[in-house]
């Protein structure tokens, strides 16, 4: 133990030496929370359309100024040429075409049924799909309000209709927000934790310390904990100060409470910095130790479920998600900070972390080799 | 001409006798290729959901078939009250769910009307109104079938046709952005702690008394990670033509000479980092901050930038990646020409041309 | 392990596969002895002495080192050696006292030792004034006088020393062998390897590796006696011209 108190002391006093680390821990949360928020809007808004009209009759002009009029969309162009609409969409200025045919409402009045023609830029899917559903509903709701104004429906309703009631629990306002911080804040542990690990026991193997340290009676473990331990207080802290910057600058604050947020993070920066460690005893120089890192980081955050559902993806890589830390993390977080769970209903996920703490950091133990 | 030469080569064999980096880097984007290409779909689908039957007749039956049977939902599980519903949420189990009311077929059959509840989780707020657009319409179908697909008088339809992409694979977004993240990673990154390696371990200074010009240094360091970028951009671009079947539907040429022009863009900025810092942390915490996160946040892969407030929309035009990620977009799936592109360029160019002459201009500072 | 001996020797082999970097090499240092162990660049001398402090591993052979075995009881010998390697081992970010307070506490010595010994090694060493300062800001010979004593601050009975005085002036030079055989007299032994051949001179006794195997062992003045040779310089020409490898 006391053995272990002077490579804390001695971790510890280089941290805190390091301009460069003290400005990652304090300056990234900053950065990354008040900027990346602002840029990681996926709302899908502001769509811009062009609309092609060959019919120019009353019902197109009051479906273009019903679309205009929503919210959702732009109309940005509005003509009869479908290549200058297309011309639009290939410069990326517009997301969507929209086009009327000609006699587009005498032929739904004489043959009770006609058709609008609909192109959308399916390059970005998310924006595609949002876009084409909320046009769609709109012409629906258009289409009901033409039936209203010519029909004059019996009193007893002769058709049978289902109408769907919709309740966005947990996030009612929809504020992408709410989706984003706690994700970001995955992403900014998850970052200082592992790259500041990685880069730590391969510096000391490239300035040569740690020869000395090899041949001085100190236990593998003893090692390993001295890196841990400080890094872990590390990530704890930034932990904090996020959630901080989170409860002031977005009013976000864990529904259900900050102990389980604390206690699943305590683990989970465990096993990422078991990886880190483990990284680092497997590679030679820092160049190595970073390329690594980045590789490893961008497929654990870019699979981790922020960016794209989980559920969506091929079985294979679900199954690779199972042995991704970052994805149980993003899950509990939103579970804990937007749906209240507490910490009976985030066992199972504690659970696992900590089976991957344990064996990140078993591993790193036993890779780290005192003699070759 | 002939020292040059000997330096180059000295800077290869840097490079190749180093297995292990050379792996990473060769190996990085084709892992990462393959990953996103097949992983990353913005397509929504196997949702997993809970329903709420409380009407349980032929009616409620034969709709959750139809949900059941659709490839956007998978039902987890049945409940019995909103306090069960609640606590499959909290578990993160499902998310989305669908309840039944009490007489469903009955009010259906005798006022001809009934409602459906959807419960979305909007946590994330684009999958909840994705999956309660494909709910309601799973509704709408088993609403026609039931009432003998007649046609309803004034009925007006829509033709969708996505473009593109019409299985709206994530591929076609994400291998223009997978580019420019690892050209700007061996470029930006490699070429920076390379030059800063030799600072710290002294080497540099022997280089510098050498009669070597300063730019003939640069360029030694630069050449070995434009021919790996020039290799990786190959190999992006036959396992996205041959594995992901994203096409390369415009000129194969105008495409690999902007990856050059990228990759010299990164290069330089890589060389000016190296130019203003003397230790490899301090390197990478500068691309990281100055080129890393920039790319990610603000070259729109990820995130859209029309939704950026105003400032950062402004901020994103001096990011290279931006650029660069549009001109592959455009030229890969759209198809388009150097007509189309011409302003990018230009752009992409005259950033090369800036960092370039800064990059040279820090490092004979350093000298005197 | 026989009376008054510290390190024994026998058949020590390391092969990094099919290259053979020490073959078969035997020898034995006394308690309290200057054992120069020399040889060119490239002829195995630092991997024999890796060998020894637990760093690598040996492919086949003996050795005992302070009474411990190199396999199996590496971690052993680690409590009774120190080392101070031809790389700078000492913490640049680091000031003085604590480099010293670091290592001594990781050797599991106590506060009241570290303290006492700590102001009696800056005076010895009048570093007094930059006690506190980094080590970075120190000239290359006091970080490499100041490497030494935090090698054998803990009082090791052994101290390994490769190359400790590459590029250092001579003054310093002098004034780091005058710390070795104050060591020394203390009972430590000291066991180091130069190609600095005056060096050699200052040795009790000196072994010269010559491609991986060792070609003489002797004192200094039995080999230049052997060898017909005025300094160490000659007798070590005229082994190292047999040498095979090269730099």
């Amino acid at each position: 133990m006391r053995k272990l108190k002077f490579l804390l002391q001695k971790e510890f006093r280089q941290i805190f030496r390091n301009r460069s680390i003290l400005r990652i821990i304090f300056v990234m949360p900053v950065i990354q929370l008040l900027v990346l928020p602002l840029a990681a809007d996926y709302e899908v808004r502001d769509i811009h359309v062009a609309v092609v009209d060959h019919d120019h009759s009353a019902w197109s002009q009051k479906l273009v100024n019903k679309i205009d009029a929503s919210g959702y969309f732009q109309v940005l162009q509005y003509g009869n040429s479908f290549e200058r609409a297309m011309a639009q969409i290939e410069n990326d200025r517009a997301d969507l075409i929209l086009e009327i045919p000609a006699g587009f409402e005498k032929t739904v009045i004489k043959e009770d049924k006609a058709s609008l023609f609909m192109a959308v830029n399916a390059i970005n899917g998310v924006k595609a799909n949002l876009g084409a559903a909320y046009l769609q509903q709109i012409i629906r709701d258009f289409n009901g309000e033409r039936r209203a104004e010519w029909i004059v429906y019996p009193r007893f309703d002769p058709e049978k209709i289902i109408t769907v009631t919709s309740s966005n629990w947990y996030n009612p306002n929809m504020n992408y927000k709410f989706f984003m911080v706690p994700g970001i804040l995955v992403i900014l542990v998850t970052m200082v934790g592992s790259f500041l690990a990685a880069m730590n026991i391969v510096k000391e193997k490239e300035i040569g310390t740690i020869e000395q340290i090899n041949v001085t009676p100190i236990k593998k473990y003893q090692f390993i904990l001295g890196k841990l331990i400080p890094f872990w207080v590390l990530g704890m802290l930034v932990l904090s100060i996020g959630l901080l910057i989170a409860r002031l600058a977005y009013h976000i604050q864990p529904a259900g409470g900050l102990l389980p947020v604390f206690v699943f993070s305590a683990i989970y920066l465990l096993a990422i910095l078991g990886l880190g460690l483990l990284v680092s005893t497997f590679t030679s120089s820092q160049q190595q130790a970073i390329l690594l890192s980045f590789f490893l980081m961008m497929i654990f955050i870019l699979l981790g479920g922020l960016y794209t559902s989980i559920e969506s993806m091929p079985e294979w890589a679900r199954w690779l998600t199972k042995f991704n830390p970052v994805s149980y993390f993003i899950e509990v977080m939103r579970l804990v900070v937007l749906k209240g769970s507490g910490l009976k209903d985030i066992g199972p996920h504690l659970l696992i972390m900590s089976v991957f703490a344990v064996v990140l950091n078993s591993w790193a133990v036993i890779s780290y080799r005192k003699r070759h | 001409m002939r020292p040059i030469i000997a330096f180059i080569k000295k800077e290869f064999h840097h490079l190749l006798r180093d297995r292990q980096t050379l792996l990473i880097l060769l190996g990085m984007p084709i892992v990462q290729i393959i990953i996103f290409g097949f992983a990353l779909t913005n397509e929504v689908k196997n949702s997993r959901i809970a329903v709420m039957d409380l009407s349980k007749d032929v009616y409620s039956r034969s709709l959750l078939d139809q949900v059941e049977a659709s490839r956007y939902f998978d039902i987890e599980r049945e409940v019995n009250s909103y306090s069960e519903l609640e606590s499959a949420f909290r578990k993160g189990k499902i998310r989305m769910a669908l309840v039944i009311p009490v007489n469903f077929e009955k009010d259906l059959e005798h006022q001809h009307r009934a409602a459906i509840q959807v419960i979305a989780d909007a946590s994330d707020p684009n999958v909840a109104s994705t999956l309660t657009n494909y709910a309601s319409a799973i509704v709408r179908d088993f609403q026609s079938g039931i009432t003998d697909n007649k046609i309803l008088p004034l009925t007006i339809q829509t033709e969708l046709r996505m473009m593109y992409n019409p299985q709206l694979k994530g591929a076609y977004n994400f291998v223009p952005g997978v580019m420019a993240m690892v050209l700007m990673l061996v470029c930006t990154l490699m070429t920076a702690i390379t030059v800063v390696r030799e600072k710290e371990r002294g080497t540099m200074e022997i280089l510098l008394v050498s009669p070597m010009r300063p730019y003939t240094i640069m360029l030694a360091k630069a050449i070995p990670s434009l021919v790996l970028s020039i290799v990786n951009v190959a190999s992006i671009l036959l396992l996205s033509v041959f594995v992901l079947d994203v096409p390369v539907n415009g000129s194969l040429p105008l495409l690999l000479m902007e990856s050059v022009l990228f990759t010299l863009t990164c290069l330089a900025f890589g060389l000016l980092i190296s130019a203003s810092t003397d230790s490899q942390q301090t390197a990478m915490f500068i691309s990281l901050t100055g080129m890393f996160l920039p790319t990610l946040m603000l070259s729109g892969f990820m995130f859209p930038i029309e939704n950026m407030p105003f400032p950062l929309q402004m901020v994103s035009n001096i990011v290279p990646a931006k650029w660069y990620y549009q001109v592959v977009k455009n030229v890969m799936i759209k198809g388009v020409g150097l007509e189309e592109v011409w302003k990018e360029t230009l752009i992409l160019g005259g950033m090369m041309v800036l960092l370039m002459a800064l990059a040279i201009k820090k490092f004979k500072i350093r000298l005197a | 392990m026989q009376e008054g001996n510290v390190i024994e020797v026998e058949d020590l082999t390391k092969r990094f596969g099919d290259f053979t970097a020490v073959d078969k090499i035997s020898f034995a240092v006394k308690q309290g002895e200057i054992f120069g162990f020399l040889g060119a660049n490239g002829a195995g001398k630092t991997t024999a002495m890796r060998m020894l402090i637990g760093l690598s591993k040996p492919s086949s052979g003996e050795a005992k080192v302070a009474g411990f075995d190199v396999y199996r009881e590496n971690e052993q010998i680690k409590n009774n050696i120190g080392y101070m390697s031809q790389k700078f081992s000492l913490y640049e970010d680091l000031t003085v006292k604590e480099n010293i307070r670091f290592y001594a506490g990781i050797y599991g010595k106590s506060d009241q030792f570290i303290k006492e010994k700590t102001s009696i090694i800056l005076k010895q060493l009048h570093m007094e004034e930059q006690a506190n300062n980094l080590v970075v800001s120190l000239p290359l010979g006091w970080k490499q006088k100041l490497a030494f004593s935090v090698a054998v601050f803990h009082e090791p009975r052994i101290v390994f020393l490769d190359e400790p005085t590459g590029g250092v002036d001579p003054v310093t030079r002098r004034e780091f062998w005058q710390m070795i055989y104050k060591a020394a007299d203390k009972g430590i032994t000291v066991f180091v390897t130069t190609h600095y051949m005056d060096e050699a001179e200052y040795c009790h006794r000196v072994s010269i590796m010559v491609d991986g195997r060792i070609e003489a062992l002797d004192n200094p003045a039995a080999l230049k006696k052997r060898f017909n040779a005025r300094n160490m310089e000659e007798v070590f020409l005229k082994l190292a011209r047999g040498a095979k490898r090269a730099e």
